[in-house]
């Protein structure tokens, strides 16, 4: 393979012994393990990797890690592609597939680069002016245009087969990064007796340590690093994390890191997830995240080839790779040197172009006595090369640095450049800490701190080895002393690295006379100098209205290495020093998380928990069609043969009314109510009176809040003198409990009531039908059925073949009907039991869209009709509602909107030709010709076709509707263009005197 | 996502609980006269005060008990928490 890009040093972290193959745009490559994609590449010589997002200009590598803002790419194919990864941040395995986003044929040849060409139609706020234009245009020519342009990667259209799982873990101290001062928070707490988390980006420990020529004791850096991790990792109280970014800090010292499990193995085991999110509850979070490179701006700054210095410096040192042979270094401070220092090695000469007057840093004078040419006082004006960049027109500044005294022309293959450092303080920031903005280091550090966090090292601004080794350790033993209150110091080690002369504050160079070449901020959102300014004459001042108007930061890589830039250019357009002007503020994530990660295992069917009743296994022989019914699954129907939905509805539903039916009620929220003053809570929560209803009854209740709105309704058996057994419906079987719990602890704890849920205690069975008592009859032959033993809203306690039974009688499907139930570890056999013996009577089960059916018919409220904007009086209800009593929610049915007689009330609607069904939701209105607003009279809530009268029917509320009983109104639904003159009826459109429960 | 102690089962995450409102508010005596406004202010106006503001919350998934809180809204700090009964 071509070994044309490496170092000549072996000491990096590839291991050449193994060679690995992938393909980047079709095309094979070979790299080594350790290679991450980007380094795999630039050792090709492979530097054109994409488009820009808005000009499709063509884009390389800037940087090495986390910082990239252009060389994305999409990974992988079919479901398992994903778009919009750092090429810097994968590690290559054998056979991966990368190929370039964002152009269209080639990246070689874009068509979106006429936006390049034409781009001072596209400057700053183009999207936002063009919501100015015409409608027509915009919908028909830009809409469509931007979208082709704009798409970054592609999302994959089929279900990610990759594993992903959630942990959760807690500890003393959190160190997040393992820098110096990192690795050495973290070996401080660990050996005084902290519980420590460290986690670490990148594939490797050690941060700077793995790229910078220094000391640690008598070991090099890197030595010393891999030694504490070694050391680290052999404790008992220290879990320790590579390749694991902690991208959020939340509430209360909550931090979620992701782990990239087996992205870098080639065919990981079965079972092993691709990543995994780690919900991490500190007690303390040490921030020692470093600090991120500035780039320069300069004339077509962007161009494949063009490298930050440090960049440029970890592909030598920890990957072994050349990003060119004809360097040119450019900088504004001492520590670009290092680059200069390491391409020396390889024997590569390297021109230096330093924005100051004169430097007596070590490092500048090593570069000096390596004979290295330095162009003090000099910047780059504009680099010549397209798709990569081959030359550097430098000059010389005037005194003012305005302008340029000479230009000069020098060949090149690579420019390393160094704007200087920002502190990496996202977290920070992110965890509520105020930002306060260090002159020196033109940088804001961290300052006023919300929660417990504390940034060390060149993440608080501290940018010498002594001060960040010094830091670290003093605050990793006195956040573990407070925690442990134990006293054992770890020594603090002697270091040695090169001084450094303070930086130039100057970042944007000149533009080369007559000519007007982008200078770039935000290569990602292609935000350049002139974009800026552009904002500034429109008359933006705000910091946020510049963000949102450029978008500069606003793009994937959040700014990381534009914003410094951004904010600074905009201080000196405004004359203002930049902790004037502020800064944005820092979100989570830090860095773009899959949505796989996130969603954990929460996939599928194990998206939420599904609730299953003891006859689940019943249905599904039974062919049933289940349907979702908050966590539970509830019969829907159950087709036979080539039944349509509603064959089977109607069928089952018929199947009632004529002989006897079976649902599966189990899911009804059961609650068991005990105690002296249970019939008082009753009474209390309840609209009608409960003190006297006699034991071995049920009585139907209507509960409301305290706003007077219908809640919840159900039936409620007395057992026994103190003990109830509430029934509710099941979607506010939870909240009704709770509601309870509110008002026993809360309001009045002086009742001494018990509450407990015993909805999965039960399985219920409801036989519904003229022929339910036969049956019931036969199934339980020693119970006298008889309606003077055994009458409506009566319970008997039983048992079938030893076990013990309750039996109620209580319908909601209108017809003669009981309810079964028996504890839940018998209900699927007595669910069997009485298959099998009401087979001579026509047994057959049904389901929720029949049940629905029969109680529409009947015009029994539910979900649709107690929608949280109905007061008793609307459901016809009125008759429930006590006036003897106080109760919840009773004040507020005086309210004068409560008694409004044209309040919308309940009624029944069948569509005059008998044969339209109502969609639910359809409006009520008089006329359906009349120009819009057309005035609501109500709307449809349930829908249903009437088996007993074989037509449509459907129940709403109606303005005034008692007094509409007879007139013809329309049901419109302007969506689909429908109106449906429908009939006013009354909502008891079968057995309106109920007689059939009571037989 | 919080940290909420539990005075019934110690520190436990924010997923276990629900929120339950203002705990300053009194419901009226059942069978009491309640002008218009007073019942008006029970049922609908609450305070939104920035900082400090006494609440229920309701350990749901857990002891299933009702208690207090006291809450900065701003930052989120729980400054304490306490049982119904106890002054916070
Ligand atoms: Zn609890």
């Amino acid at each position: 393979m071509s070994r044309a890009f490496r170092t000549i040093s072996e000491n990096n972290t590839l291991d050449k012994s193994k060679v690995i193959n992938f393909t980047f745009n079709g095309d094979s490559f070979q790299g080594y393990e350790g290679d991450t994609l980007a380094s795999a590449l630039i050792a090709n010589g492979v530097h054109l990797v994409g488009r820009s997002f808005k000009y499709h200009r063509p884009r390389g590598f800037l940087g090495v890690g986390v910082e990239e803002p252009n060389a994305m790419v999409q990974l992988h194919e079919g479901d398992k592609s994903e778009p919009n990864i750092m090429a810097t941040e994968v590690e290559i395995t054998e056979g991966l597939k990368a190929k370039s986003q964002n152009c269209w044929p080639s990246v070689k040849f874009d068509i979106g680069e006429v936006n390049n060409i034409l781009k001072r139609f596209f400057p700053a706020g183009f999207y936002y002016k063009t919501f100015m234009w015409p409608k027509s245009f915009w919908m028909k020519v830009y809409e469509p245009i931007i979208r082709k342009a704009a798409g970054m990667g592609v999302a994959p259209i089929k279900p990610d087969p990759d594993r992903y799982e959630h942990n959760y873990e807690h500890c003393d101290v959190l160190v997040v990064g393992s820098g110096p001062s990192g690795l050495a928070s973290a070996l401080a707490a660990a050996n005084n007796g902290a519980r420590v988390i460290l986690a670490e980006d990148k594939a490797h420990f050690g941060g700077s340590l793995l790229t910078d020529n220094v000391t640690i004791g008598n070991k090099s850096g890197k030595e010393w690093a891999d030694e504490t991790i070694s050391y680290l990792k052999s404790l008992p109280n220290v879990i320790v994390k590579n390749r694991s970014q902690v991208f959020g800090y939340y509430d209360h010292n909550m931090t979620v890191m992701f782990e990239r499990v087996s992205d870098h193995i080639h065919n990981p085991d079965q079972y092993m997830p691709r990543q995994r999110l780690h919900y991490i509850r500190a007690a303390e979070v040490i921030i020692s995240t470093g600090s991120i490179e500035r780039p320069l701006s300069f004339g077509n700054n962007d161009r494949p080839g063009i490298f930050l210095a440090s960049a440029a410096n970890e592909y030598m040192k920890v990957y072994g790779t050349l990003v060119g042979k004809k360097p040119i270094i450019f900088t504004n401070n001492d520590s670009a040197y290092k680059a200069a220092i390491e391409f020396h090695k390889n024997n590569i000469k390297s021109l230096i172009i330093d924005t100051r007057p004169s430097s007596d840093g070590e490092l500048v004078k090593e570069a000096q006595s390596l004979g290295l040419v330095i162009k003090f006082n000099s910047g780059i004006a504009d680099v010549k090369g397209r798709l990569k960049v081959t030359s550097a027109i430098v000059g010389k500044f005037n005194s003012d640095k305005e302008s340029y005294a000479s230009l000069e022309e020098f060949e090149c293959d690579c420019i390393c450049m160094s704007g200087g450092w920002t502190p990496t303080v996202h977290l920070s920031s992110q965890a509520g800490n105020k930002l306060k903005f260090d002159e020196s280091l033109d940088a804001f550090v961290p300052n006023n701190k919300r929660q417990k966090e504390t940034a060390v090292g060149a993440a608080n601004g501290s940018f010498t080895l002594n001060q960040s080794l010094a830091e670290g350790f003093q605050v990793g033993f006195d956040l573990s002393n407070s925690i442990t209150s134990n006293n054992k110091n770890t020594t603090v080690p002697t270091s040695n690295e090169a001084s450094f002369q303070p930086h130039d504050k100057f970042w944007c160079m000149p533009l080369p006379k007559g000519k007007n070449p982008s200078r770039f901020i935000d290569f990602q959102n292609d935000v350049a100098v002139s974009d800026i300014e552009l904002a500034f004459r429109e008359g933006f001042r705000s910091i946020e209205h510049v963000k949102r108007y450029t978008t500069l930061g606003m793009a994937g890589d959040q700014g990381k290495t534009s914003n410094l830039n951004g904010l600074q250019h905009v201080s000196n357009i405004q004359k203002k020093i930049v902790p004037e002007v502020g800064h944005t503020t820092f979100r989570p994530p830090y860095t773009p998380v899959t949505i796989g990660t996130i969603v954990g295992r929460e996939v599928g069917n194990h998206f939420q928990p599904s609730r299953k009743t003891p006859t689940h296994e019943w249905h599904v022989t039974n062919n049933v069609v289940f349907t979702n019914a908050g966590l539970w699954l509830r019969p829907r129907y159950y087709p036979r043969g080539s039944e349509t939905m509603s064959d089977a509805v109607n069928r089952e539903a018929l199947n009632v009314r004529k002989n006897v039916g079976i649902c599966d009620v189990t899911s009804l929220g059961k609650i068991d109510i005990k105690g002296p003053d249970a019939a008082e809570l009753l009474n209390r929560v309840y609209t009608n009176a409960w003190m006297k209803l006699p034991v071995g009854k049920a009585r139907y209740g209507v509960m409301l809040r305290e706003d007077g709105m219908v809640f919840d309704d159900g039936t409620t058996t007395r057992l026994s003198e103190n003990h109830f057994h509430m029934t509710t419906t099941t979607a506010q079987a939870a909240n009704v409990l709770s509601h309870l719990e509110f008002y026993l602890q809360v309001v009045w704890p002086e009742l001494k009531v018990n509450v407990l849920s015993t909805t999965e205690q039960w399985s219920g069975a409801a036989i519904a039908g003229p022929k339910s008592r036969d049956l019931m009859q036969k199934l339980f032959p020693k119970v006298d059925f008889s309606t003077e033993n055994f009458p409506f809203m009566g319970l008997v306690e039983t048992e079938f073949e030893g076990i013990h039974a309750k039996l109620y009688r209580i319908s909601f499907s209108g017809e003669l009907a009981y309810e079964v139930n028996v504890e839940s570890n018998h209900g699927l056999f007595m669910w069997n039991e009485i298959m099998k013996a009401g087979e001579e009577f026509g047994i057959q089960p049904y389901g929720t869209e029949a049940l629905a059916t029969l109680r529409i018919e009947m015009g029994h409220v539910s979900g649709p009709e107690l929608d949280g904007r109905a007061v008793p009086y609307d459901l016809g209800l009125q008759g429930m509602v006590s006036q003897k009593k106080d109760f919840i929610g009773k004040r507020s049915l005086e309210k004068d909107a409560f008694v409004n007689p044209l309040r919308q009330t309940l009624v029944g609607l069948v569509p005059v030709d008998k044969k339209t069904k109502i969609p639910e939701g359809a409006h009520l209105v008089e006329n359906d010709k009349v120009s819009l607003p057309n005035p609501k009279l109500g709307h449809v809530s349930s829908s249903c076709w009437s088996v007993e009268y074989n037509n449509p029917f459907s129940i709403g509320v109606l303005k005034d509707g008692k007094n509409k009983i007879g007139q013809q109104l329309f049901a419109v639904y302007p969506l689909k263009d429908i109106s449906i003159p429908v009939e006013v009826v009354s909502s008891h459109y079968v057995d309106p005197k109920g007689e059939r429960v009571r037989v | 996502m919080l940290e909420i102690k539990c005075p019934y089962c110690g520190k436990r995450s924010q997923n276990e609980f629900a929120y339950g409102g203002d705990a300053t508010v009194k419901r009226p005596n059942l069978g009491e006269e309640v002008s218009t406004k007073d019942w008006d202010d029970f049922v609908y106006y609450r305070d939104n005060p920035r900082g400090k503001h006494t609440e229920y919350w309701h350990h749901v998934s857990g002891c299933r008990q009702w208690f207090k809180a006291s809450r900065d809204t701003a930052t989120h700090e729980i400054f304490n928490t306490s049982s119904l009964e106890e002054e916070i």
